[in-house]
């Protein structure tokens, strides 16, 4: 067992985990988490995408002894007093999931894709997602999401 | 699936993870950013007794600008590499390249040394390596050696690294001024490995092009060097002769037969993707 600190969504967590446990089974086993799903565990589909110290990884692809004392970030953790994520909001109001396995991942991935460009184009925003896989094919109206997204917390951007 | 289990070392220096490293046995692997380890140990196809994590090695990790060369560090990340002002400037090539590793999040965690040190040569940058005479620097608990990028990759997911060895960093050669660089790359699906990938530097002056550099990935179990498109073009008009040129892209190589294609495919598609990517980097000479 290895002692790890990590602070996931804001609160401080320090448990004692196998190396071998996975940072997605730490999330959802030992936390609870069950807002990051595992999507294909072979770092292809990016379903269980987090932030780590701000940067999305595949949360199937890291150790938790890995994330030792750094800060994770899930779906769970974006919204804020009961108020969506304008990334969550934008994803609800284009309809930009059909069966929605894969939105938790792809808003953690855009979140992370407009910290770097903050206006996409149709074409980045789908480099930038390229990573993650909507088995739906629903792609037409994540990309418009993404977008809108990007358009409204300019807007608000102070 | 879950990987066996392992003891897990944490190293925060070079010399401590060379010492962890000897003591945990032949059974020890290194680890970086794991983003081909970690995937083999899920599906079982790896076992080490110990894994070190050289994670936290901040001497292995950085870009630094030293005269001649680049010097990259093992664990530097492949995003990393691919926003350095000085691998920009100075090694546009590996930018190109590693800007089509994977997808961002791989990016964000796999490592430039640790997907060198794989040696798989479907990866994008041993070609890289190949083509522009990288030197590895490796350190092992009795001293320090230089593997030149010839020597360094010996048969699939093998390389030069002996037991107890880690790969410090790279070496990356300035090319200088009237270099074009360009990294054509065809593939499945949009993060998927190489089906074929090539690697181009090309010195041209008055529309003639003096020298190029052909590096080819995927196109057998070790990254090679196009020397028989390197010869012919020399000398060339940047123009229709460079197809005739690409054409002997697939001299002297041995290309696998896999899901995604036969090796007949692949060379044709070494001679195409050849022939592309010198036309794309005669056009842009920098400096």
């Amino acid at each position: 067992m290895t002692r790890i600190s990590v602070n996931v969504d804001g609160i401080a967590y320090q448990d004692d985990v196998e190396p071998r446990l996975l940072l997605v089974h730490y999330l959802r086993d030992r936390l609870g988490k069950t807002g990051t799903p595992i999507g294909c565990d072979t770092t292809n589909c990016g379903a269980c995408t987090v932030l780590l110290d701000g940067r999305s990884v595949k949360s199937c692809s890291v150790l938790a002894v890995q994330a030792d004392q750094c800060e994770i970030t899930t779906i769970e953790g974006v919204s804020s007093d009961g108020t969506w994520h304008p990334v969550q909001r934008a994803f609800h109001e284009e309809h930009a999931l059909q069966c929605g396995y894969c939105t938790p991942g792809m808003i953690m991935a855009s979140i992370d894709l407009l910290k770097d460009d903050p206006d996409p184009s149709e074409e980045a925003v789908r480099d930038g997602l390229e990573g993650n896989l909507c088995r739906c094919t629903g792609y037409c109206n994540i990309v418009r999401a993404v977008r809108r997204a990007a358009q409204e917390m300019r807007v608000t951007a102070p | 699936m879950i990987p066996a289990s392992f003891d897990y070392l944490r190293p925060s220096t070079l010399d401590e993870a060379l010492t962890m490293l000897a003591e945990a046995g032949e059974d020890a692997k290194v680890l970086a950013g794991g983003h081909s380890l970690l995937p083999l140990l899920r599906l079982r196809l790896a076992y080490p007794a110990a894994l070190v994590d050289v994670g936290r090695v901040a001497e292995l990790r950085g870009v630094a600008d030293r005269g001649d060369h680049v010097y990259i560090g093992a664990t530097t990340t492949h995003d990393e590499v691919v926003h350095s002002p000085i691998v920009k400037e100075h090694c546009p090539l590996v930018a190109l390249a590693t800007a089509t590793v994977a997808d961002p999040a791989v990016r964000h965690r796999g490592t430039f040394g640790g997907s060198l040190a794989h040696a798989d040569p479907a990866g994008d940058l041993p070609s890289v390596a190949v083509a522009l005479d990288m030197e590895f620097v490796v350190h092992s608990p009795t001293g320090r050696r230089t593997v030149p990028a010839s020597g360094f990759f010996l048969d699939y997911l093998e390389s030069a690294l002996e037991p107890g060895e880690i790969l410090a960093g790279v070496r990356v050669p300035k090319l200088g001024p009237g270099w074009g660089f360009h990294y054509e790359k065809f593939h499945r699906t949009a993060q998927a490995w190489a089906t074929v990938g090539v690697a181009v530097a090309v010195r041209r002056s008055n529309g003639t092009v003096e020298e190029a550099r052909v590096g080819l990935t995927n196109m057998g179990p070790i990254p090679v060097r196009a020397s028989g498109v390197e010869e012919a073009v020399r000398g060339a008009e940047a123009g229709e002769s460079l197809r005739e040129a690409a054409g002997r892209a697939d001299e002297g190589t041995d290309p696998p037969a896999d899901l995604h294609a036969q090796p007949d495919y692949r060379r044709h598609l070494a001679r195409v993707l050849t022939h592309r990517a010198l036309l794309s980097a005669a056009a842009h000479p920098t400096g």
